[in-house]
This record gives C-alpha cells, structure tokens and sequence, in this order.
C-alpha cells in the first residue's frame, strides 16, 4: 500500500497554477465545482474525467463551451463507472503512462443510479478514481430526493407538510458500503475541510486500482443558503457530526476526525432553507440517529 | 488548447493577456465556426456561443475588492473560489474579474477580513 509519507504534499501554495475546470456556469458559490476543480488541481494535467448527467457535466459541457481544460467526457447517467474504466483500459493499451482516470459524480449518479457500474468497477479493481460530489439531492433536475437525502430534508419529491417532515429516511451508508467491496482506498471528506480533501484526493491519485471519496458539497441553490457561507456550512456539518471524516484502507477504517464535542445541529440545520420547517421533534430524530453512528463508529474505527 | 511550456514569472500587468491564459489555462476566447473536420471541434474552454454568456462577469451584483495591506497572502481564498478566478501574482493575489460570479466565499473565508464586497 502507498504509505502517505512518501507522496509528495499538495496544498495551495506549491499545486499548479493552472485551472481544469474554468468558466463553467456553476451558480455562484456552487460547492461541487470547488471539489471539482481541487480535484482536478491535485490530479494534474494528464488527467481524463467522466461526468454523468448532473450539475458538473451541466455546467461544464455547454457546447460549444467547454469548462474542462484536461480530457472530458460526458457519460449515460448509470454508466460513468463503466465508461471511466474503459477510458482507463483505453489509455492503457495505447501504452499511455504516468495517467489517471477520474469519475464526478452526485449522490444521486452514485448511491442511486450509478452504483451498479460502479460496484462493478470496484469488483474489477479498475484504475479509476471515482469521486462523489454529496449535495444530498437530484439538483440538476430540481431538487428531488436521492438516497443520499438526509432526514427532514424538504425536497420537491419529499415536501413538507402535514403528512411528512420532509424526507422521512436518513442518509445510506454510502461510505460503507463502498468498503464492503474491500476497495484498496476509500475515503470521506467535505469541501468545509479543503486540506484534508486534497490530501486523500493525492492519496488516491497514487493508488493503482479503483479508489473512491465521498466529498460533502454544499448547493446553495438546492439548500437555501447565502452563496458565500458554502464552505462555512460544509464544515459546520462534520462540526455538528453530520458528516464524518474517514478512510478505509487495508481492510481498516480509520475516524480521521473524532471531535470531543459536538457543534450544534439546531444551529446547522437552521442556517438552510430546506431544513427551517422541522421540529423539534425532527431535530430530534436527527441528533438520535448521529449519536447512534458515532456509537458505533467509535467502537470499530478508532 | 494551450500548450504546455513555462511562462516567465512577470506580474500579471506586465504578462499579455495570451501568457496570463497559458499560466493558468484562462479561456481564450475564439469565434465559433461550425466545425467542417473532428479536428475542429471544440477542445479548449470558451467559444463564443451566441446563447449563453461566454464570460460570466455578468453575474456579479457585488465584486470583490481586495485590500493588499491587510492580505498576508496566506491563499485561503485561492484554495477556495469556487470558478478558480483567483490569481497567484508575485506574493499578491489578483481576481480575474471577467469569470469572478461575486459570490463571496473568498471575502467569508478571509482570516483577514481583507477582501470587501462592493456593490458594482
Ligand atoms: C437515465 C437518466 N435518468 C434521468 C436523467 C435526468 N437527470 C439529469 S441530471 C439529474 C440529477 C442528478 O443528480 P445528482 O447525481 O445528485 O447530481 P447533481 O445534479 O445533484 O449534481 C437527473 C435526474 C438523465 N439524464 N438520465
Ligand atoms: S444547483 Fe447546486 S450543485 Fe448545481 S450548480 Fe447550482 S449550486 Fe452547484
Ligand atoms: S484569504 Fe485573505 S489574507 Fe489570505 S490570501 Fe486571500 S485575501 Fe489574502
Ligand atoms: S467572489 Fe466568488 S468567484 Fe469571485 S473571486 Fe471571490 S470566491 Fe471567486
Ligand atoms: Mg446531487
């Protein structure tokens, strides 16, 4: 395995000047174009990217724009895994060296619609990096649930009224569930913490094998919150314990961050407009079922 | 696309606009013609496109404005600006105002509080 150590450091001072992703028509703000473009800083030039349909490929496609200054592609919604893995045996054949293939896609391109393909990717141990930008909803489209939805989420699939509190089903254990596949690297990591995401976005880039980061990115646009507080609310959810920092690495998780204490959740919660109509009670059911996920996440991960 | 080889380290004001978009892959704006051959498709970032803006300046209700003597360059706001319109420029950061959306994270994250937003 690639010891950390030995992989040169990334941070903003020595990455390339050069930008990948430049001129999209990302809203203003927009949390998955900074884990887009970080991403893409670390990784470099030699760099092929596979977008399914969703807010990244959306804004970064607009023919005859185009906001992608490295290889890119756009691939069938279910089909990103699969595409990047052929890019990558492509490369390979053509005796391509000193590459890396990439995969961006939302929660919903990824814990819904794409993961069979990229199950598949991971069985096969491909070569690919497959990075999941978490904006906790189908935003592309308008806003509808994904299973990625948190709980008390209000959604245009899952609104809130009288008869439901917004989503009524927590988060899938995405992260988990990729190790479950016994993955060489796995990690989670929020664009609230940069650094940390930059360093296991180049630890995975110097993995051979599928590799996989789940990034939480905020959408101001799909959560109802001010453009410029979109890294400050990325961090506030791995604050308040939302969000969890880990890697899976050698058949071991590993908590990266185990806070002594935790923000509050009524504070994160109340800061979006797509979480302001929940109750106490909701707020509640929140708390509950993080206290139960750290429970165990401390008793097996650290 | 632009190619690969090294710019000299000039300020920014003393870079043309062509050595500015090699340093840091800035589009460079190029009249779109309905291609003929593969080759003329698009590669590189920006066409005109007659549908949408193909420069984004004018998202902007507000602008960063950033002030040098407060700024201890620590590129808190180049790591974060979500359009990459940050600019490193000899010890000084510089924003590249046609692709800057306004949105603000860079003057929110400052430890410094050394960028203001100003009403255009
Ligand atoms: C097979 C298929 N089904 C549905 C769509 C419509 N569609 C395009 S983008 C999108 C939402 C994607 O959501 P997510 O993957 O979370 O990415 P986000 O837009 O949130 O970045 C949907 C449903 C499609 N393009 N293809
Ligand atoms: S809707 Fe959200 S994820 Fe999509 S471009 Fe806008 S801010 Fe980004
Ligand atoms: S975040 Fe503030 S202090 Fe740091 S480089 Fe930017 S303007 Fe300067
Ligand atoms: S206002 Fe937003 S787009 Fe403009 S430089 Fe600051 S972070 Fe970047
Ligand atoms: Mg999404």
């Amino acid at each position: 395995m690639t010891k950390v150590l030995d992989i040169p450091k990334v941070n903003a001072k020595n990455m390339t000047e050069k930008e990948f992703f430049y001129g999209h028509k990302a809203c203003a703000g927009c949390g998955g174009s900074i884990a887009v473009r970080l991403a893409l800083k670390v990784l470099g030039e030699r760099t092929y990217s596979a977008l399914p349909a969703g807010c990244m490929s959306a804004v970064g496609f607009i023919y005859p724009q185009m906001a992608f200054n490295s290889n890119a592609i756009i691939t069938t919604f279910p089909g990103s895994a699969s595409m990047a893995a052929g890019i990558a045996a492509g490369a390979k054949a053509l005796g391509q060296k000193d590459f890396k293939t990439v995969v961006f896609a939302g929660d919903g391109g990824t814990a819904d619609i794409g993961f069979q393909a990229l199950s598949g990717m991971i069985d096969r141990n491909d070569d690919v990096l497959y990075i999941c930008y978490d904006n906790e909803a189908y935003m592309n489209t308008g806003i509808q649930k994904s299973g990625l939805t948190p709980y008390g989420t209000k959604t245009t699939t899952t609104p809130a009224g009288q008869n439901i509190p917004g989503t009524i089903t927590h988060k899938k254990n995405l992260f988990e569930i990729i190790a479950a596949h016994d993955i060489a690297y796995a990690a989670t990591a929020s664009i609230g913490y940069p650094q940390d995401f930059i360093n296991k976005v180049n630890k995975a880039k110097h993995v051979k094998g599928a590799t996989f980061i789940h990034v939480y990115a905020s959408c101001p646009t799909g959560w109802g919150t001010p453009t410029e507080t979109s890294v400050e609310i990325a961090k506030d959810a791995v604050d308040a314990g939302l969000i969890f920092l880990a890697e899976y690495e050698d058949g071991e998780y590993k908590l990266n961050r185990n806070p002594k204490e935790f923000k509050s959740v009524e504070e994160y919660l109340k800061k979006q407009g797509r979480f302001k109509h929940m109750s106490d009670a909701d707020i509640q059911c929140v708390i509950e079922n993080r206290d139960k996920k750290w429970e165990r996440m401390r008793k097996n991960w650290l | 696309m632009v190619s690969g080889k090294l710019v000299k380290r000039l300020t920014n004001d003393q870079l043309t606009n062509d050595q500015i978009i090699e340093k840091m892959s800035r589009p460079k704006h190029t009249e779109y013609k309905t291609p003929t051959h593969i080759d003329d498709y698009p590669t590189g970032p920006q066409y005109e496109a007659g549908f949408l803006p193909e420069k984004n300046a004018g998202w902007r209700t507000f602008k960063p404005v950033v002030n040098h003597d407060e700024c201890i360059y620590c590129l808190r706001c180049y790591l974060l600006c979500p359009d990459g319109t940050i600019m490193k420029d000899n010890g000084k950061i510089k924003i590249d105002m046609d692709y800057c959306k306004g949105c603000g994270v860079c003057a929110h994250e400052c430890p410094k509080d050394a960028i203001e937003m100003v009403k255009e």
